[in-house]
Parts: C-alpha cells; sequence; structure tokens
C-alpha cells in the first residue's frame, strides 16, 4: 500500500497534493491518503474524488496550525500503524520542514525531489536532479519499508488524476499528538508589505541570473529590456545580492508570471526559478552553457556569451 | 551562545560536469569547489549572532581532506575554530549517513545553536541539517530568513511559498537551516586569513556504524524533451534571428 500525505493550510487543499497521488495509482496497487490538521471535512471530501481506497483525517486540536514537531508524533504513529510500503509526499517548503525528521525518528529512507518512479528489480528505482539538475540519479531506498519518497511540484500533470466512480471512502482518526513535546510556536503567515512591482501583469519580461556576473552589467539588461519594453526580474541569487529588490525575482519564493515573452539572460533554470516563469508563452534561454537546464524549457535559445549577444540583440531591436 | 555551522563543499558551479565510470558518482579529481552558497549565509548569521550575544563559532564539515581549504575559508571570515569529520566517503555518503557522522562530532560539545544551509547545491537532499536536529535532540525550524534571540529563546521568520513568510518561536538548543540572502556576506580580509593559521582544525573520525539509507544505482545526464529552437551563427546573426523570429513567429512584440 502507498500511503499519499496531501497538504492543506487553513482547511484549503495544495493542488499539488494530486500529484503523489497521481505517482501512487500509477503504481497500480492500493492507495490510501491522509490528510492533517483540524476541520478537515471538506479537503478530504474534495481529495475522496480520487480513484483511492481510502481517505484518512488524521486531527487533533494541536495540528491546526501546523509545527515540525507535531506532525512528527502524529505521522510516526500514524505510519507505524498503517504500515505502508511507501509514503509520497509533494516536495513542499512543509515537507521540507518535517518529513526529514519523520524519516530519522523512524529510522527509514526518505528520497527527497523526485520526478518519476520506475521499476528496478522487484522493487522501485526513484528518479531525482542532481547537482543542480546537471545531472539526473535513479535512487533505490535501503533498509526496511515504509519507504518515504517526496515528489517535486510539476513533476506530474494534474490532469492525469485517476477519478473513482463513487466517492472513496472518509475515516476520521484522533492523531496521537502530546501538545508538550511540540517545540516550535509558530505565528500567523504574512506577506511582506505590498510589492512595489507586480509582474504577473507584464507582457514581457527580461531576466537575469548569476551569469550577469556584477551589479553595474545590469544596465545592459535594463537597455535591453526598455528596447523590448519589457519589466526587468531577476533570480534569486540577484535579489539575495541586492543588485535587485526582492519584488522583482521570480521563482517558488519569489513571483509567479506567465508573460508573452520570457527572456533569461544567464540563468541556469533551476526547478526553484522555473516554477514561477514556465507558463510563458514564449521562452527565450540566452546561456553560455549548451547543457544548462533552461534549454529544456525554453521555445528558443542562443548559446553564447549574454555580453556579445545582448549587446547584438538590442542592435537589432533598434534596426 | 556557541554555535556550530555544519558547511559542505560542493563542486564549483561552472565546472563541466563528468560522471565516473561506473556513473554513480562524479569524476571530480580535476574539479574546482567552492563553500555550499546557503551555507556562507549560515555562516554570516552565526558571526553576526556572536556579534551580537558573544560567545564562539565553530564550524564543521565531514568530508575527505580537500575539505580543510572550505574550513579555512570560514575561519579567515571569523569562525573561531573548525572540526573536521574526515573520511573520503563522506563526499557521496547519503544524508543519513552524512548526519550520523556531524552528530557524533558535534553531540559532546553541547552547542546552543547549530546552523546548516537549507540544501546542498550537488547532493540536494535538503535533509541533513533536519536529522541531524532529530539526532541530536533539538528543536529544528528550516528555511529561514531572520534569526532573534529574545526571552532565552528564538524567533526566527520561516520562508513559505509564494512570498509568504512565518515568525516561529523555539526554544534553545536548537537547529536551524538557513536560506540564501537571510544577510549580505562579509568576505575575508587579509588580516582575518592571517588569524585563520594560528586557529585549530580538529581532525576527528566518523563512526563505523552508519547504515546508509539510500543509494544512487545509475547518474546520467537529463534527456532533451521539449523541442528547443536553437539559433546558431555569430552573435549579430544569431540576435538578428532572434528577433525576426520573435517578431513574425512567436509575435511577441
Ligand atoms: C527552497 C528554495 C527556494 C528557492 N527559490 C528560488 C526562487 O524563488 N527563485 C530563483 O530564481 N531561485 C530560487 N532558488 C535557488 C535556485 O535553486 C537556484 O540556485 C537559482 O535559481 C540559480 O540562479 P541562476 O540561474 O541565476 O544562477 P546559476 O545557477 O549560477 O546559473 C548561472 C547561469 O549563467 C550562465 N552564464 C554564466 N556566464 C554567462 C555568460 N557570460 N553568458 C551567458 N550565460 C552565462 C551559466 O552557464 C549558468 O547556467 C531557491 C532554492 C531553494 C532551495
Ligand atoms: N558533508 C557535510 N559536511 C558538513 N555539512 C554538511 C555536509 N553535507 C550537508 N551538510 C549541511 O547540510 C545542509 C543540507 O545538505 P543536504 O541535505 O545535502 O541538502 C548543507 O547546506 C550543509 O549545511
Amino acid at each position: 500500500m502507498v500511503l499519499v500525505i496531501a497538504e492543506q493550510r487553513d482547511g484549503k487543499l495544495n493542488r499539488a497534493s494530486w500529484e503523489p497521488i497521481i505517482a501512487a495509482q500509477g503504481l497500480g496497487g492500493p492507495v490510501k491518503v491522509a490528510l492533517l490538521g483540524q476541520g478537515l471535512e471538506a479537503a478530504a471530501a474534495e481529495l475522496a474524488a480520487a480513484k483511492v481506497d481510502e481517505v484518512v483525517r488524521v486531527e487533533h486540536a494541536s495540528l491546526e496550525a501546523y509545527t515540525a514537531d507535531g506532525f512528527v508524533q502524529a505521522l510516526a504513529a500514524f505510519i507505524a500503524a498503517e504500515a505502508p510500503a511507501h509514503v509520497f509526499f509533494t516536495h513542499t517548503y512543509q515537507t521540507r520542514d518535517f518529513a526529514p525528521a519523520l524519516a530519522a525518528r523512524l529510522d527509514r529512507a526518505l528520497i527527497t525531489d523526485v520526478v518519476a518512479a520506475k521499476p528496478h528489480g522487484d522493487g522501485l528505482a526513484f528518479t531525482r536532479p542532481m547537482f543542480q539538475a546537471k545531472v539526473v540519479a535513479d535512487v533505490v531506498a535501503e533498509g526496511p519499508a515504509p519507504h518515504l519518497v517526496s515528489f517535486q511540484i510539476g513533476a506530474f500533470k494534474v490532469d492525469a488524476l485517476v477519478r473513482g466512480d463513487t466517492a472513496a471512502p472518509v475515516r476520521a482518526v484522533d492523531a496521537a499528538v502530546d501538545p508538550a513535546a511540540i517545540r516550535q510556536r509558530p505565528e500567523a503567515p504574512f506577506q511582506e508589505a505590498k510589492q512595489a512591482v507586480d509582474l504577473s501583469q507584464a507582457e514581457r519580461i527580461v531576466s537575469v541570473g548569476r551569469g550577469i556576473k556584477a551589479p553595474e552589467h545590469l544596465e545592459m539588461a535594463k537597455e535591453l529590456a526598455a528596447a523590448l519594453q519589457a519589466e526587468l526580474a531577476a533570480s534569486r541569487p540577484i535579489c539575495d545580492a541586492g543588485w535587485l529588490p526582492m519584488d522583482r525575482q521570480i521563482g517558488s519564493s519569489g513571483q509567479t508570471v506567465a508573460p508573452k515573452l520570457y527572456l533569461a539572460l544567464g540563468i541556469s533554470g533551476a526547478i526553484q526559478h522555473v516554477v514561477g516563469m514556465k507558463g510563458s508563452r514564449t521562452i527565450v534561454a540566452i546561456n553560455k552553457d549548451p547543457e544548462a537546464p533552461i534549454f529544456e524549457i525554453a521555445d528558443y535559445g542562443i548559446t553564447g556569451d549574454l555580453f556579445e549577444v545582448v549587446p547584438a540583440i538590442i542592435t537589432a531591436l533598434k534596426a | 551562545m556557541k554555535i556550530a555551522v555544519c558547511i559542505k563543499q560542493v563542486v564549483g558551479r561552472e565546472w563541466q560536469l563528468r560522471l565516473s565510470d561506473d556513473k554513480t558518482w562524479i569524476r571530480d579529481q580535476d574539479a574546482s569547489f567552492e563553500l555550499n552558497e546557503p551555507d556562507a549565509y549560515a555562516l554570516e548569521a552565526a558571526l553576526r549572532l556572536k556579534e551580537q550575544h558573544g560567545g564562539e563559532v565553530v564550524v564543521c564539515s565531514a568530508g575527505p581532506s580537500r575539505v580543510v581549504q572550505a574550513l579555512r575559508e570560514a575561519l579567515a571570515r571569523g569562525a573561531d575554530r573548525a572540526i573536521h569529520v574526515e573520511d573520503g566517503a563522506l563526499a557521496s555518503a547519503d544524508a543519513f549517513v552524512v548526519a550520523g557522522a556531524l552528530a557524533a562530532a558535534l553531540r559532546d560539545e553541547h552547542f546552543d545553536l547549530v546552523l546548516t544551509g537549507l540544501q546542498s547545491d550537488d547532493q540536494g537532499f535538503g535533509q541533513v541539517g533536519v536529522v541531524l536536529a532529530e539526532r541530536l535532540g533539538l528543536a529544528h525550524s528550516t528555511i529561514t530568513m531572520d534569526v532573534a534571540v529574545e526571552d532565552g529563546g528564538l524567533r526566527v521568520k520561516r520562508e513559505l511559498e509564494g512570498g509568504w513568510f512565518q515568525w516561529i518561536r523555539l526554544p534553545l538548543p536548537a537547529l536551524l537551516t538557513i536560506q540564501s540572502g537571510i544577510n549580505q556576506l562579509r568576505y575575508a580580509t587579509l588580516k582575518g586569513i592571517m588569524a585563520a593559521k594560528k586557529k585549530e582544525i580538529r581532525s576527528v573520525a566518523a563512526p563505523a556504524d552508519l547504515a546508509a539509507r539510500q543509494r544512487i544505482v545509475s547518474l546520467y545526464f537529463p534527456e532533451k524533451s521539449k523541442q528547443t529552437r536553437m539559433i546558431a551563427g555569430a552573435p549579430d546573426e544569431a540576435a538578428k534571428e532572434l528577433v525576426r523570429v520573435l517578431r513574425e513567429e512567436a509575435r511577441v512584440f
């Protein structure tokens, strides 16, 4: 049996939770889905539309706000009771926060950031990127089951979900949590002060990555942006270094955009960047490394030195 | 405050990756190495906490002899001393083995705070810090973007997806995984580099009985799935052609 741990916040299901369910359905065996928190009727009913054997609400007052300690305790006990062969998660920031501690407490394998599962001998191998997605690894779990696996967001298309003819049964269990053993005291989530620029509305975006090398070279990118009537954006390291303000950052921790044109200059194409821009209609990548992962998702690519190519584009646009 | 920072040395970003003959690891004999990016931010966060609250910053790295270079760099930036868990096999070991090795090296020192990066640029498990917290029995929080010491505990800002954040209170001792961009990095000064020469780098062995929980069976370059139209030619020709296709085919302006 595969046990999928779905994710919710304030009773609202995280859409990315469908993806490990699809992964589990693809293996052909029984699938159960568990959701942790408090007041989960609506989210559980939504999950029950999938063709799965059961949906379980693992509830406790002290799971209402997420904490790593609360989730590790509740899941350690629940997994021990259910004895699944695999436990699947989505590789969200929440999963990153508790799953390694859970795996350590259970002393079971955890394979993270997985994009595919495939047969290997009698069991499964899991495919995951390594070295900043420059290479891919097939990895097998060692040691006894259950094996924990977290899937990269976007690894499966949500429309591949198999729905059931009737709703799956929903069961509620009381989570085994000792509130006194929860050490984290979370406050309410918040957004930083309203962003000065809303890049989600931009028609064209010129985005710079670490390939730009130094802040003084941003002028060249600005000139290109002006010639294209585009907004300027960046990958995380550029904003981390303070070369551009944080509200120009594209990616999982920044803005999500879908312009007509996304022109990536010296951006490698890490998944955390790509999730924020892959919906763009036309993606152009300029990168000196022909193997850069950004070319995987680009419609047009130029392999070359951006310091030569960008001035040439500016000239060509003005001609 | 007695603070440990776990730092990893990873292959340089610009290094052209090559696979080992058995295709389960890379051939890194001729690679350049650098400090894993979030770990540099973790070190900076530790140095700032020491400046505010006093105490000691100890850097720890598990790996072959080359990682001493990363430890020296950290000492030059201001760490007080270093622990090297010396073992060639740790360069490609899984997260459980590395966390086990680090736990054995750190346990008896009873640190108030342990900092790690949130993820390594090579293996990218995103696990070693959190597994280490569990092994040491420490409260933890991840993807940290701010750290304040308050009422004998910590108040930390955790990054959530899509520009959201959350403050979390934690008791000490604790472990935090640090996100890139939490602060602005300092670089080593000449004075720092000279001072580092006199600082201690203690070498310890890794426990022999650490069990791996995952194994790489094969490593390969990704297959291209999307049809990317590569525009060849000298920069000015390629640029002209790009502008043409964007105007006439993609119609983006
Ligand atoms: C939890 C988490 C959240 C994250 N959130 C985000 C996020 O929201 N947004 C984000 O962007 N990243 C995010 N990251 C970081 C992400 O993983 C990558 O590290 C980052 O996107 C890399 O940025 P980059 O492509 O600019 O730099 P690099 O990966 O260093 O790539 C630089 C590229 O420039 C090319 N280049 C160098 N010189 C030239 C030249 N002269 N001409 C042409 N090309 C050149 C190189 O070939 C290389 O491909 C996150 C990471 C984590 C772990
Ligand atoms: N060999 C190592 N030595 C010291 N610290 C490490 C080592 N491997 C990982 N770490 C720490 O754990 C963090 C997460 O690594 P990982 O789990 O590999 O993504 C890194 O940012 C480092 O701070």
